[in-house]
């Protein structure tokens, strides 16, 4: 499967995945997150941040809920919070685009 | 003084003061320790001022450091707005006795595509209590959460209940505000109270009569008694809130022998010996019968007595006071250079009365008096609702008898002759004592005539005697013969 970057750029975002510890929401994200991975063919880099282990980092990036992910390269951050099981919803939100699937 | 009927009391639950005294007292000393608040209000009704004074509190005066989390207003907004009430936010921020968790709206993005839980939001608070050793946690306002995430307010509710018993774990003392919709009506726009607080407080800002009227009013306190109903509130400058008591709560004040003067010797006489030392009187008159002169004698006589007089004027200007004293052979100046006297005049709409409540009780505690006038009480019922005048009267009157001090005041009737005044009828039960002052018709002229109606623990002359008044003050004189009627509309002695 070929993924890339819409419009046209072929980097993709890094991408912060906050979740608490091993929450059974945690589990699932951190699921779902491999098999984001998998879909993009790790172009895609998305960091793992454990609130419960990191506070200071929920605190500066103001986060309430987790699981949250989180592309803080752009101004204002994207997020979308839930355990990110629907992997089109994502695709959609980030703006990233499935060569051949996408019109 | 009623206690809600809870099934158990925890008689080993310790208090946090929350350093609104009043209010505390109607908590029984404070809120639990270890529990959560729900502070429910609609907009403006000073539910940050609430919270943000129970951490100020705690940091200023009890050792107690505090976290502040905010959903509205940003920590720097917080720290502005708050400035006024004489709170160093930033300082005690700098010294690490004040961390904020800052969730007030922020410029992002978000879409909620699946479950989740508030982690996020909870371990900041708790990693912020160990940063700052805190044992007091104030979140404002937890409806904006209902807003943040709109489309799932059930994981709102159960989150909500989740970080309520986490921070109990940690023994926090927890106050949550929540929004309202309207002052009479369900008790938050959520209804979260239901499940997650332990106790329930309400602030209201309702509109009476054209006025607004701030009040507190303590809902529910598991496994402890409050106090019932709605007690005024006021804001105060570099103070925050202050509540009123009502006497209600304190009715064990001392009922003294002691006789202090009138300040005129044939009133004395007919009051079997003085006023009592901390009871307060009630002068009730026609305009121009002389209860001002009644007044001026009070003062006089205490100053002449060796003690301090205080004298709080709503109807005439210090320049009238003065001058009108002047006339009976009594120097107000004399008597204020010497630091015995002190006369306060105001306008009635010059604040609420909660207000002026807060003033005269500090000019008693800045000028210690033994005696007080309060010239007239009618002028200030111009002002109030009457639910309200009733609460300023009962809190008045026993703040003046816990004191000790002799309180003197005056109600004016709205018709010249005989009548009740509203605040008379307000006022005759919570007072000691009553003189009444009336024109009295005699024949073809009019006499002024006095009477003292009642006076509680003493025997008194119950005839209504006429008097005089000239350059030298009152004078009484010889009884009316019959029976002339001092309380229906026309007052004739029938010889």
């Amino acid at each position: 499967m070929i993924v890339s970057k819409s419009p046209g750029s072929e980097n993709f975002p890094r991408l912060r995945l906050y979740v608490a510890g091993d929450a059974p929401g945690a589990r699932r994200a951190l699921f779902n997150r491999n098999r984001l991975l998998d879909a993009l063919e790790n172009k895609l880099d998305i960091e793992i941040i454990d609130v419960l282990a990191r506070p200071e980092e929920a605190e500066r990036a103001g986060i309430l809920a987790t699981p949250t992910l989180s592309d803080e390269s752009v101004s204002p951050p994207r997020r979308l919070i839930g355990d990110i099981g629907d992997m089109s919803q994502v695709f959609e939100f980030f703006g990233f685009r499935k060569k051949g699937i996408s019109p | 003084m009623t206690a809600t009927e809870e099934d158990y009391v925890d008689p080993a639950l310790e208090r946090v003061k929350t350093g609104i005294e009043a209010f505390d007292d109607l908590v029984m000393g404070g809120l639990p320790r270890g529990r959560t608040t729900i502070v429910g209000g609609t907009p403006g009704s000073g539910k940050t001022v609430f919270a943000t004074q129970f951490l100020a509190h705690g940091i200023a005066d009890r050792g107690e450091n505090g976290v502040f989390v905010t959903f509205e207003e940003s920590p720097d907004e917080i720290e502005a707005n708050m400035a006024g009430f004489g709170w160093d936010i930033r300082r005690w921020r700098t010294e690490n006795k004040l961390a904020f968790v800052d969730a007030s709206p922020r410029d992002h993005d978000q879409m909620v595509v699946g479950d989740f839980d508030l982690a996020g939001l909870l371990t900041r608070i708790l990693h912020a209590a160990r940063g700052a050793q805190a044992r007091r946690v104030v979140l404002d306002s937890i409806s904006q959460l209902f807003y943040h995430f709109v489309s799932d307010q059930s994981a709102v509710r159960r989150e909500l209940l989740r970080l309520a018993s986490a921070l109990k774990r940690q023994g926090l003392t927890v106050l949550m505000t929540a929004e309202r919709n309207n002052e009479y009506g369900e008790i938050s726009r959520h209804r979260i109270e239901e499940f997650v607080a332990d106790n329930v407080v309400i602030l209201r800002n309702a509109l009476d009569r054209e006025r607004r009227r701030r009040t507190i009013e303590v809902l529910k306190m598991r496994g402890s008694h409050h106090v019932e109903g709605e007690v005024p509130i006021t804001l105060v400058e570099r103070q925050g809130i202050v509540a009123v008591p009502l006497s209600s709560l304190r009715l064990e004040q001392q009922s003294s022998t002691k006789r202090v003067t009138s300040g005129n010797g044939e009133l004395d006489r007919m009051c079997a010996g003085g006023f009592f030392r901390d009871s307060v009187t009630l002068v009730s008159g026609a305009t121009g019968t002389g209860k001002t002169l009644l007044v001026t004698n009070f003062l006089a006589g205490g100053v002449a007595a060796g003690e301090r007089a205080l004298l709080v004027g709503f109807e005439e200007s210090r320049g009238q006071l003065f001058r009108n004293a002047r006339g009976w052979g009594v120097d107000f100046e004399a008597m204020e250079a010497d630091g015995r006297l002190k006369v306060v005049c105001i306008y009635p709409e010059a604040q609420s009365l909660p207000d002026h409540l807060l003033m005269i009780r500090e000019l008693v505690e800045e000028f210690k008096p033994d005696r007080i006038a309060i010239d007239s009480l009618s002028a200030l019922e111009r002002i109030a609702p009457e639910t309200g005048f009733r609460e300023f009267l009962i809190s008045l009157t026993s703040f003046i008898k816990k004191r000790e001090i002799a309180g003197l005041c005056t109600a004016t009737n709205k018709s010249l002759v005989g009548g009740h005044s509203a605040s008379e009828q307000h006022i005759s039960t919570l007072t000691d004592s009553i003189i009444l002052l009336r024109y009295i018709q005699e024949g073809d002229v009019m006499q002024r005539g006095l009477m003292v109606l009642k006076m509680r623990g003493s025997d008194h002359d119950k005839q209504v005697r006429r008097f005089t008044i000239d350059s030298g003050g009152m004078h009484l004189g010889q009884p009316f013969g019959g029976a002339p009627d001092v309380f229906g509309d026309a007052a004739v002695a029938r010889p």
